[in-house]
């Protein structure tokens, strides 16, 4: 299933049928869509029944044709862990899931902080794999956080974003300089905010939970101060910061006054702290050990808030393969993080099925505002952009079972979960990567 | 005309004895050329070179400059000084006062230790340079070499590059050019500008290519390798890229534009070698102006030195 596997270009596509759904134009009504040469050539009710001659039509019978999701935190095996992912797998499991672009974080062996990495990782995407593959490359060499890397000669070369990837920059003058640097070339810096010091040997949440399994435990408040330092350091550079993966109401409240005040900065969170806590860590599950912790049911339940009101920017997976090397392990030992391209979407959607949020907002975070903070053309239906697009079932049920998974590692909390939400077809850039057998 | 006991800042001067000083120094830098360039106007006097900091070009250009007056000059080697012995500066100054020189030119690394030492003293005192702060002949000698070679100082474009944050060279400059009526601007990435760079009358660009449009002169200043691996500028080649100046940035200025730097100039770095050595560099004439701009120092201060 290589994305070039089709050499003569393809002739036009329409969707008929379908309940078009695009939160950034806030379009969500019957209709159908065209695709021509790689680009969404028409879009409307007009085209809901009628097909125009020549074209193959696929019937949506109803269901939701939506931007393909756009994913700004997976992290990658290859180069230099190609057991735990490759480029290939991490765009087969993807374009399962609905997503059809993927953010790459720099967190690799070699870490992406050179241009010929950048280089090397788009090359392996353009020929391995089959949905959009973007470069977050690093933001300090070897992600030590001491010396800032080749912003604009990386950037030049195709990285979008900027990040310390897994590690936070304890050193408060790097990252200073840091964010006065890129804003020279308006660059993005996505900062994983962690205090060293406060959360080291910390597995899970501070708090009654652990206190119960007797767990090392790192306290939410170490990801609000280094965020609460960072806001202060945009105000003095006036540097575009996207906090990572934040996870708990205190965090939600700093990125909101931040906002208030008109700075340049935006915030993220994984799926997986939307819909799991801390007490579904249960009897020391491994697969439940995320960086950053599962925290409270009060901060989960905030951070929903936070999609369902726009203060949450985008969702991620955060999707980190683990293989059973460092899983199966003492939890205090193992590694944390989970895989979720397959599951990003259907997990998501509980959001709407149990939390009764609107669907334009579950997938807004998921779409249009990461295209917009990474200066995508796609995550969107507009006429003229890529034909990214996903096609789903959004009340249809299924069992996740990590035997069946396409991602190399099986590291997911969902195993044997049943979620609602089913991905039909996605297409990139006009052709059909994914379609559910 | 020029009245003062020492030469410690650009910021002090007014434009009427910057003038001056540049005229003494259009005739001084005549009187070089000629075969005979010795004078009497300093005969009997003695002029200490006090360098904290290494330097050759500036130490030996007030050192010819203050001969070819006639002074005695003793150059003091600061390795070997009592500095080293652990005495203070005020120490150093009063024990060199007691010497009886009338003239102390000082570098030092620290910005205002040149000042504190002129307040601990009975003779003459100029900066040859202290910390980020200032280095007011460098000033005079650039404005001489703008001055020979357009004419003029006021009106003229001149964009200043570089590591304008940790340049004594830049900040005796935008005092001198904005008293004489020039338009400064600095080109520089943020992390390598002061706070506020706005305040300090300049137009502020962090593109080359836009900061060089229309420019009479651009003046680069010299980029030191150890801020070059991250802490302020992620590496030589990215720096080039974006700050050096090579034939293509410098097309974007004025055709007859003037290419300058302070030296000692680092060749692939903040400059290319075809762009140094290329028709629009007057990087030697500075040298040239530089001699000629502190013997007009000297004689300037001469003048109202006490004759008992």
């Amino acid at each position: 299933m290589a994305a070039n596997h089709n050499k003569t270009p393809a002739g036009p596509t329409v969707f008929i049928n379908a309940r078009l759904v695009d939160p950034g134009a806030r379009r969500d009504e019957p209709g159908g869509l065209l695709v021509r040469d790689g680009v969404i050539a028409d879009i409307g009710g007009h085209l809901r029944r009628n097909a125009p001659e020549g074209a193959e039509v696929i019937d949506c019978r109803g269901n939701v044709l939506c931007p393909g999701l756009i994913d700004m935190q997976v992290f990658m095996g290859e180069p230099g862990y190609e057991h735990r992912e490759t480029i290939r797998t991490a765009g087969e499991a993807a374009a399962a899931g609905g997503v059809t672009t993927i953010v790459v974080m720099p967190d690799t062996n070699p870490v992406i902080d050179q241009v010929a990495l950048v280089d090397f990782i788009q090359r392996r995407a353009r020929d391995n794999c089959v949905v959009n593959v973007r470069t977050c490359a690093a933001l300090t060499k070897g992600l030590e956080g001491k010396e800032m890397t080749e912003i604009g000669l990386l950037q030049r070369t195709g990285a979008i974003a900027f990040s310390n990837g897994k590690n936070s920059v304890a050193d408060t003058k790097v990252m200073r300089s840091a964010l006065l640097y890129s804003r020279d070339f308006d660059a993005l810096i996505v900062h994983h905010p962690e205090d060293h010091y406060l959360a080291a040997g910390g597995a899970m949440n501070s708090g009654a939970m652990s206190a119960r399994l007797g767990l090392p435990a790192a306290h939410k408040m170490a990801e609000v101060i280094i965020l609460e330092r960072d806001i202060r350091l945009v105000e003095m550079t006036g540097g575009r910061y996207h906090a990572a993966t934040i996870s708990c109401a205190e965090s939600l409240g700093v990125v909101k006054a931040a906002k208030a005040r008109k700075l340049p900065v935006t915030c993220s969170v994984s799926m997986h702290h939307l819909t799991l806590n801390e007490t579904d860590i249960g009897p020391y599950r491994t697969f439940f050990k995320l960086r950053p912790p599962l925290r409270s049911e009060e901060d989960r339940a905030a951070l929903v808030r936070g999609v369902a009101n726009g203060d949450i920017d985008v969702i991620v997976s955060s999707h980190d393969p683990q293989d059973a090397d460092v899983k199966r392990r003492p939890f205090a030992e193992a590694e944390p993080g989970a895989i979720g391209l397959e599951t990003l979407l259907a997990a998501s959607l509980k959001l709407h099925h149990e939390e009764k949020v609107d669907l334009a907002s579950v997938l807004r975070p998921l779409t249009i505002n990461p295209a917009k903070l990474l200066g995508l053309a796609s995550g969107r239906l507009d006429k003229g952009a890529p034909a990214d697009l996903t096609l789903f079932d959004l009340n249809m049920p299924w069992v996740v079972d990590r035997d069946h998974m396409k991602a190399r590692s099986k590291n997911t909390p969902f195993d044997e979960v049943t979620l609602l939400g089913r991905v039909l077809r996605t297409m990139v850039a006009g052709e059909t990567v994914y379609q559910y057998a | 005309m020029f009245k003062h006991r020492h030469l410690l800042t650009c910021a002090t001067l007014s434009a009427e004895e910057i003038t001056s000083l540049l005229d003494v120094a259009d005739k001084a830098a005549e009187l070089n050329r000629q075969v005979n360039k010795k004078r009497e106007l300093l005969r009997g006097r003695t002029l200490i070179n006090l360098f904290f900091e290494p330097s050759t070009r500036t130490q030996a250009s007030f050192e010819l400059a203050a001969k070819r007056l006639g002074a005695d000059v003793l150059n003091m080697n600061v390795a070997t000084s009592s500095m080293s012995k652990g005495e203070t500066l005020i120490d150093t100054a009063q024990t060199l006062n007691a010497m009886r020189p009338d003239i102390i030119v000082v570098r030092h690394h620290a910005a205002g230790a040149v000042e504190l030492l002129s307040q601990k003293v009975s003779c003459s005192v100029i900066n040859a340079g202290d910390g980020a702060h200032q280095h007011p002949t460098q000033a005079l000698l650039d404005a001489l070499t703008m001055r020979r070679a357009k004419g003029r100082i006021a009106g003229l474009i001149v964009a200043i590059c570089g590591d304008v944050v940790h340049s004594r060279v830049a900040r005796s400059n935008i005092d001198l050019l904005n008293k004489l009526g020039a338009h400064v601007r600095l080109i520089a990435p943020s992390t390598l500008l002061p706070p506020q760079p706005d305040l300090l009358g300049v137009k502020v660009f962090t593109d080359m290519w836009k900061g060089l449009e229309g420019a009479d002169v651009v003046m680069m200043l010299r980029m030191q390798r150890e801020r070059m691996s991250g802490s302020f500028v992620p590496s030589t080649r990215e720096y080039y890229h974006y700050f050096g100046l090579d034939e293509e940035k410098l097309e974007c200025a004025k055709p007859d534009a003037l290419v300058m730097h302070p030296g000692p100039i680092n060749r692939g770095v903040e400059i290319a070698s075809t762009v140094a050595d290329g028709a629009k560099s007057v990087i030697h004439e500075q040298v040239e102006m530089g001699v000629a701009v502190r013997s007009a120092v000297l004689e300037s201060l001469a003048r109202h030195l006490p004759n008992t």
